[in-house]
């Protein structure tokens, strides 16, 4: 064939490249080329041409068409050798281009733009070119087949922008990848223009209305901000939370704030629990019911003595109503309402402000452990580890150079257990193996278990034997032996699990330290589980004439103290003491590691203790605010000495929302079965207290109703939801019903999600199938190009050759031909 | 006037939570020599990149210049304006969206700046993870398993290499990324 058919695109205009020089990313003022007129011109060439040039190398052609393009692909070692043209092509790719190419953001932001205002979904395909392949992402680059130049593109962008509201096309602007002035840039010009208003004057007042809108906007956002930057420097422990991260990472720091949340969920709690019960009672003291005991310095460990007639326990409360318009007549005289007093009954204010603070609470929980799911958990996040390891475990949060160094040191180890791990997996474990694993699982679950009920064992009949042996008002601290014997089995329980951790060999870190907590928490909940059934059960029995409600209150103090007291000297002895022995005696350099999942359920179990008590005692929030802050100078202080991060790979967020659902589900969950039981079903005693006339507390609140309904027709909608949603269980199935609807949909919906991602990849995998094919087939075209130049050019020096010197040498081929097969 | 209230302008887009940008002008002006502090000058000077690398923040971070490289807007990409550091704070802030953070991250982890993730690509943020010094390296058998790993489980069209989305869907399924915050 002799004829060189013209090409129209720019890339062949410059095909000697003398150094090969790649195109420049950088280079704005390429456009985007879709594949359609190479495509065209190629089919039209390759139909014309009718005879090839002798090749050195017979082709495959079209038989093995697609054998030998995943050969040419996929090579074994080396990569793939292509022609500058066709690298040129690669290089401007849609799909490469995206990620640097500055024209290519803005069409992607565009066409989001638009869907965005016209709510449409992709444009109809028949739009398409027939060879501008729909791209099967979200977003088109292109919506019509012409070629936009960027500055075109930027304008069809401007004006989607202004067709959409402030704060979408603030919300939009923000979320693009672009540099500070072109954000500027775009605002700018897609602000509505507000010149033009200034024609007429009753669209002149519009202006002014509009401008002094737009100023109060500027100025409350300004306000806003320096307020958001005031408080955020006024927050608690900022600097303090910051260093740690930038010292130890966020899986140390995640224990941290969990700490906060938990302060957090105190000071909710606390405020009503103030205003409207102790409060009102220290206003209004009761008379004294016999001699006060003086202060001696043990009240503080046990609770009792000088506090045991104090605003502290439930005991103090009064029954009655305070301050009440008409005083008792004793003499059946008529009573005259005094001025400007409001009746307060106590025994309501205790019950209904209980239960208000705990149903928020419990809506504060179940909000934030959603949104703490939502934000870590997504539809096939398991797999993809060693890519997630790669791309995102790297935490620039830190920044000192030690620090760092250890990170380096983390990730490698990480790195390198993923690998065998991934390995150990590729190799089937033979059954014998197998066998033995579950066999050694299953023994130590079963020593684990059975330490957890020696435990219990030991503290029911520890129990049993204080109730036998009464004690005296002189002998107060012997009753501190019990919250010493529960303290000290939960202390020395996780070491012991952890000594037989040992002896079982998990596949993967993580699942370990999931069994560890999983082990710790059954201890702490099943010891917690025989002490209530020791108060509401037996302790209720044998203290009839007296108050058992102040002795849970005192208990449960007792406890909140030796439990801080044993943290105390776990940081003590587990860190400081464990740190100077291990540099002394063993000369190792390693610091300890701070365990934060052993920390985490501490403070899980505290909060237990506070939620359970504060029926009896409605000050215990406050002890447990003053005792968080304290553990979180105490565990900073110790966790800068002593310690360093743990060795594990931690994923923060994970690792958060699986904190919080502990919070949630056995420990308040819990708390509120314990309260619900005391309050529905336990008689409260008959000498102290808001209700010690009354066969259960919760009858309080029906008196109240039965007495709402004597008064009128005007409050009668009060008892009707009383009686019929509150009494009724109708209402409690049906709600049931309905959440479990809820939740088998969401089940649905993910798995129906599952599927479509196995589709779709399925789908993208074929398409990358299909480009790989036609990049072979453009480098076969170029090359062949190539090497009919090259002969014809041999050809011409040939024809020279032997004009001048008259021998006749076979064509010759040029080296240049030889790119591949 | 007009150079602070450019500044302030920029936290509409920025709101770099803990660091609005007059505090970051601040931060700034630090690095720029005594003479040149000013406000007007500040906006239009440019500082070298070995001053951006000695800032605390970036100093132990093993892709400090890749971070520079990618942020920086001058043609020989070895300075910063103040927009641009601007705008390499608001990327890192805790209130850029995931989006932003992971088409950067994309730009920072692409070493030969071609649009992809190739394997050189990948062997090189490995070994800027895992370490400077020739024993903290991976074995070279163990750079391609991880290597092979990555590629099985993230490039989805199968043909050698993590684009843009690709990477964007790993980074998505991990909640973890906000790590991505100085």
């Amino acid at each position: 064939m002799s004829q060189s058919p013209a090409f129209v695109l720019n890339v062949l205009e410059t095909p000697e490249d003398p150094e090969g020089q790649e195109p420049s990313p950088y280079d704005e003022s390429e456009v985007h080329d879709s594949f359609h007129q190479l495509i065209q011109e190629q089919s039209r060439w390759v139909a014309e041409e009718g005879l090839e040039l002798q090749q050195r190398q017979p082709e495959t052609g079209a038989l093995g068409a697609s054998g030998s393009d995943h050969e040419t692909m996929l090579g074994p070692e080396g990569a793939p050798v292509y022609s500058m043209a066709t690298l040129r092509i690669l290089a401007s790719m849609p799909s490469r281009t995206i990620g640097r190419s500055r024209g290519a953001i803005i069409s992607q932001y565009y066409s989001r733009t638009v869907k965005l205002r016209r709510r449409a979904g992709r444009p109809q395909l028949r739009d398409m070119g027939r060879s501008a392949r729909p791209s099967l992402r979200l977003y088109d680059l292109e919506l019509d087949s012409a070629v936009l130049e960027e500055e075109e593109k930027r304008g069809l962008l401007v004006k989607e922008l202004q067709g959409l509201t402030a704060a979408q096309r603030d919300h939009m602007l923000r979320g693009m990848p672009l540099s500070l002035a072109e954000k500027r840039g775009l605002r700018e010009e897609s602000r509505p223009p507000r010149g033009k208003h200034r024609a007429q004057w009753h669209r002149g007042l519009l202006s002014c209305c509009d401008q002094l809108r737009d100023s109060c906007v500027l100025a409350s956002h300004n306000l806003g901000l320096a307020l958001l930057s005031g408080l955020q420097a006024l927050m608690p422990w900022h600097y303090a939370l910051k260093r740690i991260g930038g010292r130890f990472g966020s899986s140390v720091l995640s224990y941290f704030l969990f700490l906060k949340t938990l302060l957090a969920f105190n000071t909710l709690l606390l405020p009503p629990l103030l205003a409207f019960i102790v409060g009102v009672q220290a206003a209004f003291p009761p008379a004294p019911t016999g001699p006060v005991p003086a202060f001696t310095g043990l009240e503080l460990l046990t609770g009792g003595g000088y506090f045991t007639h104090s605003v502290m326990y439930y005991g103090y409360y009064s029954n009655a109503t305070l301050n009440q318009p008409c005083a008792s007549p004793l003499d059946g005289s008529q009573c005259t309402p005094e001025a400007g007093s409001l009746p307060y009954s106590m025994p309501l204010a205790y019950l209904f402000t209980l239960g208000a603070a705990f149903f928020i609470t419990c809506i504060t929980l179940v909000y934030s452990m959603s949104r703490s799911f939502g934000e870590s958990y997504r539809v096939g996040s398991t797999s993809g580890v060693h890519a997630i390891t790669v791309f995102c475990s790297w935490d620039y949060k830190v920044t000192q150079r030690w620090a760092t160094r250890l990170q380096h040191d983390n990730i490698r180890t990480q790195l390198k257990e993923l690998l065998a791990e991934w390995q150990s997996r590729q190799h089937r474990r033979s059954a014998c193996g197998q066998l033995r694993r579950v066999a050694v699982l299953g023994l130590v679950w079963l020593l684990c278990l059975g330490t957890t009920l020696g435990c219990t064992l030991a503290v029911y009949t520890f129990s049993e034997l204080m109730i036998k042996s009464p004690v005296s008002a002189e002998r107060e601290a012997v009753l501190l032996l019990l919250p010493l014997v529960v303290c000290l089995l939960n202390l020395g329980g996780p070491y012991l699990f952890r000594i037989l951790a040992a002896l079982e060999r998990h596949d993967s870190p993580v699942l370990e330290v999931y069994v560890a907590i999983c082990r710790n928490l059954i201890l702490k909940m099943v010891t917690l589980g025989i002490l209530c059934y020791h108060w509401l059960g037996r302790r209720v029995g044998t203290l009839k004439d007296q108050c058992w409600e102040n002795f849970v209150g005192q208990e449960l103090y007792r406890l909140m103290v030796m439990d801080f007291i044993f943290t105390l000297l776990d940081t003590l002895l587990g860190e400081l003491v464990w740190r100077l022995f291990s540099e002394k005696q063993l000369k190792r350099k390693g610091k300890p590691e701070f365990d934060i999942a052993g920390n985490v359920l501490e403070l899980i179990y505290g909060q237990t203790l506070t939620w359970l008590g504060v029926l009896f005692s409605p000050l215990l929030p406050a002890m447990q605010i003053i005792k968080l802050l304290l553990l979180f100078y105490i565990k900073k202080a110790s966790l800068m000495a002593n310690c360093q991060a743990p060795r594990r790979p931690w994923k923060a967020s994970h690792m958060s929302t699986v904190f919080i659902s502990l919070l949630c589900f056995p420990s308040f969950l819990g708390a509120a079965v314990f309260l619900c039981y005391a309050v529905w079903q336990v008689k409260p005693s008959s000498t102290c207290g808001p209700f010690r006339t009354l066969d259960t507390m919760y009858e309080a609140g029906k008196v109240w109703v039965r007495r709402l309904e004597k008064a009128g027709p005007r409050v009668s909608w009060l008892p009707w939801i009383h009686r019929y949603l509150v009494e009724d269980t109708f209402p409690i199935y049906l709600v049931s019903a309905l959440l479990l609807a809820v939740i088998y949909l969401n089940i649905q919906v993910v798995k129906g999600q599952r599927k479509v991602i196995c589709l779709l990849k399925e789908q993208i995998s074929n398409e990358g199938e299909d480009k790989i094919f036609l990049i072979n087939k453009l480098q076969r075209v170029y090359e062949r190009k190539e090497r009919s130049r090259s002969s014809r050019e041999a050809g011409q020096s040939q024809e020279l050759s032997v004009l001048t010197s008259g021998a006749n040498l076979g064509p010759v081929f040029s080296v240049k031909c030889g790119r591949g097969p | 006037e007009g150079g602070m209230g450019t500044v302030k302008q920029s936290d509409d887009f920025t709101l770099t939570g803990s660091l609005p940008s007059a505090r970051a002008h601040r931060r700034f002006c630090e690095l720029l020599p005594q003479e040149h502090r000013s406000v007007e000058e500040s906006l239009q000077a440019r500082v070298s990149l070995e001053q951006i690398l000695s800032l605390p923040e970036l100093k132990a971070n093993p892709f400090k210049e890749r971070i520079c490289k990618v942020f920086s807007t001058s043609p020989s990409r070895d300075s910063l304006s103040f927009e641009d550091f601007l705008d390499l704070l608001s990327v890192f802030s805790d209130t850029a969206t995931p989006d932003i953070k992971s088409h950067y991250a994309f730009r920072i982890f692409d070493f030969d700046d071609d649009g992809t993730l190739n394997r050189e690509d990948l062997s090189q943020l490995v070994n800027c993870l895992t370490g400077e010094s020739e024993d903290t390296r991976l074995s070279a058998s163990e750079m391609k398993q991880l290597i092979d790993n990555i590629l099985e489980e993230s490039d989805i069209d199968r043909d050698g290499t993590i684009n843009l989305s690709e990477f964007q869907h790993v980074i998505s399924r991990s909640p973890d990324f906000a790590s991505f915050t100085v």
